[in-house]
């Protein structure tokens, strides 16, 4: 008996209907939507790492204007809802942004549902990302880096070999634990229509009227992707401690 | 110790002010420090002791007078600070090490980085420094698995690797227990005895006797008196500097 | 103070850029029709309704929180239990939860609740909406067990071996010596959490409770004009950042004066 056949029995006999084992098609889509799920975390959290560096620059700038500006960015971000902020992006705002015509001389919009959630899940994640670095590098003593400036080093050598290195490892914890929940949050992307994990696991429980089944192994999909997650940024962490320390 | 000794003034500090907004921390500053001179400053606390040596380093810039470092205004802004720098090592009271690099990665990182030095030589020069400071079992280690003494040795030779005209010492030992503060002053000891120019702030009275050269008293941002640790010490002239001493010794 | 200011500017700011996406639409609006001047008018119309809406996602998150908060307390201490069985669970529990996706966390409480159970012979309805305040109570559970056990473990150890000296038993220890501390250090996690939780209230929507979001998206169809999306939408994000924004003040004020302490 082959695994497919052993998973019909199983189906058949007592009732427990993994179809995604042995249908093809329900396979494809829940593989496609696990891999849309990576693709939004890891560009996602690309961009938001980008916009928080940024942010957390801006911050430390002279320009009070954009100072002003970032810390709006950050609080207007930060304290609305994220899946107001994606149906905001992609219903309210796509709509003002010029449309790009297609092959078939039809206009569709410039950026689709999953432009705009990785927009979205970004801009939200990056937010918080900003806070993070900011205190990082605020919690860095000034001290060091006058150490490292007395030494000879550039404003930006320093900033590159000793302030950053530092605040980087200050605020891993942080970061780690903010980029868990942006994983958690790519599920958002199921109320614009992306076939995430999700969207994918909900349209095969629909179909094939497997709900409970469906839920566990997308539930357990998901455990496994944050297990991952966790378990490679405990070796990064191991890797950049710094002894002696508590960071 | 003996002045005949010393060399060609390496660093020439006249009429130096030094403001924070309104109030005035360094006035009217005037100091001469020789090649090889070992120079103690001692005064009172907030009497502008390590802004003096923080302006020496172009660490806070000055508002009047002029500071001359091997010949070069260290006040001029179209100077390049960093050459500066380059010239004059600073050690702190708190070490300041960089705590994400081991011992012997502190001691080499300015040099690769700041003066682009083939990192090979830097490591066998750093490897000597660590040796000379007496740490050269410690290499591996990271500052957080250091003791405070053995942190401002590693220090001391982070300076040293830049190979300095002058080294300046803010109050390198305030941190430290008895034990470990013996350490550091044979280090600082040994290397005033090698000809390294060096100008302590200290409030160890007697190794700053044993040491100096020149001992300058400061208090409330101006230079007292200043002369040979004999006459400061057994002979001041001045009131002010004879009521801090019956303090503090 | 420097704080305070920065972020004083901030709400300034984000309240113009709020102001701004209003013009903007309105400004919009005015060139796409004559009927322009009324969309003011109409959002001022919806308005009633949409708060109401509003209403019902506070009262969800409040409802969820003092759920999680219930459950969490002690699954948090069970956490730290000397049982090593008791501990594993407990500490399996929480990291399920935590982990979890809330909206998947949604999804499985709607779909695997009765909608209506029997009690004594009695058929009680299980409305949508009680289903979601559990569904969201799970991860604020798994969330506040976490925060009991870092509260609790962030007590210096001879705080308990005082109160072992002294001949407290470990649960008169507990509730009589180490929760009263860590009390204050958890109360800051505790209300992010919450604004976390208030902010996650329009998930409801996504599996059909009616709240603030559905009562937008009715509005829209109910007008189908797309003028007001960019008002609409706005309006509701508002009410969330006037509510949701004192509390990250506050918090963020509870956390520096702790920080001072030390
Ligand atoms: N960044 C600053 N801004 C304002 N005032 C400062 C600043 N740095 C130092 N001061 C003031 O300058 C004066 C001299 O300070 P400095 O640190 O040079 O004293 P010091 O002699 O080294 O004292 P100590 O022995 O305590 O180290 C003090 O009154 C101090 O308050
Ligand atoms: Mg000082």
């Amino acid at each position: 008996m082959t695994i497919v056949e052993a998973f019909k029995h199983l189906n058949d006999a007592y009732g427990i209907n993994l179809s995604i084992v042995y249908d093809p098609f329900d396979r494809e889509r829940f593989v496609h939507g696990f891999l849309m799920t990576l693709l939004l975390s890891i560009v996602s959290m690309a961009l938001s790492i980008v916009i928080g560096l940024v942010g957390a620059w801006l911050l430390g700038g002279r320009s009070r204007l954009l100072k002003g500006a970032t810390t709006g960015f950050v609080e207007a971000f930060r304290n609305t809802p994220p899946l107001i902020q994606l149906l905001f992006f992609f219903f309210a705002v796509s709509p003002f942004l010029p449309g790009a015509v297609n092959s078939a001389g039809q206009v569709t919009p410039l950026i689709g549902g999953v432009g705009w959630a990785i927009i979205s899940l970004s801009l939200y994640a990056g937010a918080l990302n900003v806070e993070i670095f900011r205190s990082g590098l605020e919690a860095v003593p000034s001290a060091t880096r006058e150490a490292a400036e007395s030494l000879g080093y550039t404003r930006l050598q320093a900033f590159r070999h000793v302030v950053f290195p530092l605040a980087f490892r200050i605020s891993l914890s942080a970061l780690n634990n903010n980029m868990v929940n942006l994983i958690k949050t790519t599920t958002l992307a199921y109320a614009i229509g992306v076939p995430e994990l999700l969207y994918a696991s909900a349209a095969i429980w629909s179909e094939s009227l497997n709900v409970r089944e469906m839920m566990l192994v997308m539930l357990a999909t998901y455990l496994l992707l944050i297990a991952g997650y966790t378990g490679i940024m405990n070796r990064v962490e191991r890797a950049l401690r710094m002894p002696g320390t508590d960071v | 110790m003996d002045h005949h000794k010393l060399g060609a003034p390496i660093i020439v500090i006249k009429g130096v002010e030094k403001r924070f907004g309104e109030t005035v921390v360094l006035r009217e500053i005037d100091m001469v420090v020789h090649r090889g001179e070992t120079v103690c400053i001692i005064g009172p606390s907030g009497s502008g002791k390590s802004t003096l040596l923080r302006c020496i380093n172009a660490l806070a810039p000055i508002n009047k007078g002029s500071i001359l470092v091997d010949g070069v205004e260290v006040n001029d802004p179209k100077l390049d600070k960093l050459a500066v720098r380059r010239k004059v090592g600073i050690v702190f009271q708190q070490y300041n090490l960089f705590p994400h690099k081991t011992a012997l990665q502190n001691v080499m990182m300015a040099p690769v980085t700041v003066l682009k030095q083939d990192p090979r030589e830097v490591e066998a020069r750093a490897r000597a420094l660590l040796k000379r400071v007496r740490l050269e079992d410690k290499a591996g280690s990271y500052p957080g698995e250091l003791s405070g003494g053995q942190q401002q040795r590693v220090a001391i030779a982070r300076s040293l690797a830049m190979n300095p005209l002058v080294i300046l010492f803010d109050e390198v030992t305030a941190a430290l227990d008895p034990e470990t503060k013996k350490e550091v002053l044979v280090t600082i000891r040994e290397l005033a005895a090698d000809g390294m120019t060096c100008i302590l702030v200290t409030h160890e009275m007697a190794f700053a006797r044993e040491i100096a050269d020149t001992v300058y008293f400061t208090d409330g941002g101006v230079i007292v008196e200043s002369g040979p640790p004999s006459q400061i010490f057994q002979a001041p002239q001045n009131p002010r500097t004879r009521a801090f001493l019956d303090l503090v010794l | 103070m420097f704080e305070t200011k920065l972020t004083a500017r901030g709400v300034a700011i984000a309240f113009a850029a709020a102001a701004f996406v209003a013009a903007v639409s309105l400004a919009h609006a005015e060139t796409a029709s004559p009927a322009a001047a009324s969309i003011l008018s109409l959002v001022v119309k919806w308005l009633p309704l949409i708060f109401t809406g509003f209403l019902l996602n506070l009262l969800v998150s409040v409802l969820s929180m003092a759920i999680g908060t219930v459950a969490g307390v002690p699954l948090g201490l069970a956490q730290i239990a000397r049982h090593r069985v008791v501990q594993r669970c407990a500490s399996a529990v929480t990291q399920f939860t935590r982990n979890a996706p809330w909206l998947v966390l949604l999804f499985l409480t709607m779909f695997l609740l009765p909608f209506q159970f029997r009690l004594f012979g009695q058929s009680i309805p299980f409305p949508a909406w009680i289903k979601a305040v559990i569904g969201l109570a799970i991860p604020v559970m798994g969330n506040v067990s976490e925060i009991v056990r870092g509260g609790v473990l962030s007590i210096p150890r001879a705080q308990w071996e005082s109160a072992e000296s002294l001949a407290f038993s470990p649960t008169q220890t507990v509730f009589k010596i180490i929760l009263p501390q860590a009390l204050k250090r958890m109360l800051p996690p505790w209300m992010n959490l919450y604004a976390i939780l208030a902010m996650a209230t329009p998930l409801i929507a996504i599996v059909g409770v009616q709240d603030g979001l559905t009562d937008v998206r009715g509005a829209l169809v109910a007008e189908n004009r797309t003028d007001l999306l960019l008002p609409l939408y706005a309006t509701l994000l508002a009410m969330f950042f006037i509510y949701c924004y004192p509390i990250a003040m506050a918090t963020r004020a509870l956390e520096r004066r702790a920080e001072v302490k030390f």
